[in-house]
């Protein structure tokens, strides 16, 4: 499977259109299609290893989930971007096809406060359970005081 | 005539008016006050102090309590970033604290001393807390490098506690980031010093010693 076949198949399948880097696919999808994009990109196009799962800020446009599965025979990698919508943070997990996603998935909740429907453990895991607030996000004041360190 | 070039006048700093210092003096835990005192050796002291001669024993037994102190200072084994490297040089074969008789000791129960070697984040502070509260007294703390002295680079983080002298009472801060090895060695000949003076009615001396 060769990335131009991909985006064709890709093109097809889902009417959105890639784009083509080398060996790298940017698919940018609505987040309704975030799971159904991943299934495809697993079982059709091969890409068994999930590389990294993390968001951005967008400020008032909302966040944009970014994701990076990869075909390491092929050479192929195909990278995700879905909008949420300003004021949203609901995103479907993805823990149901890879396992690896558990922990990226937590982790970006532990940061940018982003829900994943359907996670089945999703607590903090870099940053204490009674921590306020999600410090990546653009209007976390970085002086935000903790009790009792501060 | 004679021009002379225009001299630049820089006002002093007023360090008063710095916020990062105001910080420090809001923030920063004291040792409550004589809390290493045992109430029972104290009245003891205090009564042969009051026979005659009775003071020649005392200093002297309070010169070798003192003397005793400050040339068995076990530092307990904790580091907790890239300053822990350092500190292990500094326990290491070349520069060998151990002929000042410390011994890095791997339980908090038996050590006198705590070298803050790193990044204090806000998740690890109840934990150093711990290791701290664990310590017998009398007790000391050395606050190794600048993210322990005042978080350092990553004073601004999200996660940092802003100086480790806002959890525990410091005795000594060597800056550097890293300390080096000898730096870390002279806080520790200055802790000595300090030892040194610690009385055993609990008292100590002043929290900073002016140096030129």
């Amino acid at each position: 499977m060769i990335s131009s076949d991909a985006a064709t198949r890709v093109r097809e399948t889902f009417g959105l259109e890639p784009t083509r880097e080398d060996g790298l696919l940017t698919v940018v999808l609505p987040v309704e299609r975030w799971e159904e994009l991943a299934r495809f990109a697993k079982h059709e196009l091969g890409c068994l290893y999930f590389n990294w799962l993390s968001a951005v800020d967008w400020k008032g446009e909302g966040f944009e989930v970014v994701c990076r599965l990869e075909n390491l025979e092929a050479g192929l990698a195909v990278m995700m971007k879905a909008r949420l919508g300003p004021g949203q943070s609901h995103c479907p997990t993805l823990t149901g096809l890879y396992r690896g996603a558990d922990w990226m998935e937590r982790e970006c909740y532990d940061m940018f406060g982003i829900v994943f429907d359907g996670h089945p453990d999703l607590r903090r895991i870099l940053l204490p359970q009674d921590w306020e607030g999600y410090p990546l996000r653009k209007d976390y004041a970085v002086d935000t005081p903790h009790a009792p360190y501060r | 005539m004679e021009v002379k070039p225009p001299v630049a006048q820089v006002p002093p700093p007023v360090w008063t008016e710095i916020k990062d210092l105001q910080e420090w003096e809001k923030y920063r835990q004291e040792r409550p006050e004589g809390d290493k005192t045992s109430n029972a050796l104290a009245a003891i002291a205090d009564a042969i102090h009051h026979l005659p001669g009775g003071w020649i024993v005392v200093t002297s037994t309070e010169k070798i309590f003192n003397w005793a102190r400050s040339s068995s200072i076990w530092p307990v084994t904790f580091g907790l970033a890239c300053c822990a490297i350092e500190m292990m040089a500094t326990f290491a074969s070349r520069f060998d604290v151990e002929r000042f008789g410390m011994v890095p000791w791997a339980s908090p129960r038996h050590s006198d001393l705590m070298i803050v070697s790193g990044t204090v984040t806000i998740k690890m502070a109840p934990m150093l807390k711990r290791i701290y509260d664990q310590m017998p007294d009398p007790k000391w703390v050395v606050s190794m490098g600048s993210c322990a002295n005042s978080g350092g680079p990553f004073r601004h983080g999200y996660h940092v506690v802003k100086g480790v002298d806002r959890v525990v009472p410091v005795d000594v801060y060597v800056p550097g980031c890293p300390p080096t090895p000898d730096s870390l060695m002279f806080g520790l000949l200055k802790l000595q010093e300090k030892v040194a003076e610690f009385q055993k009615t609990g008292q100590r001396s002043p929290s900073s010693t002016p140096e030129d």
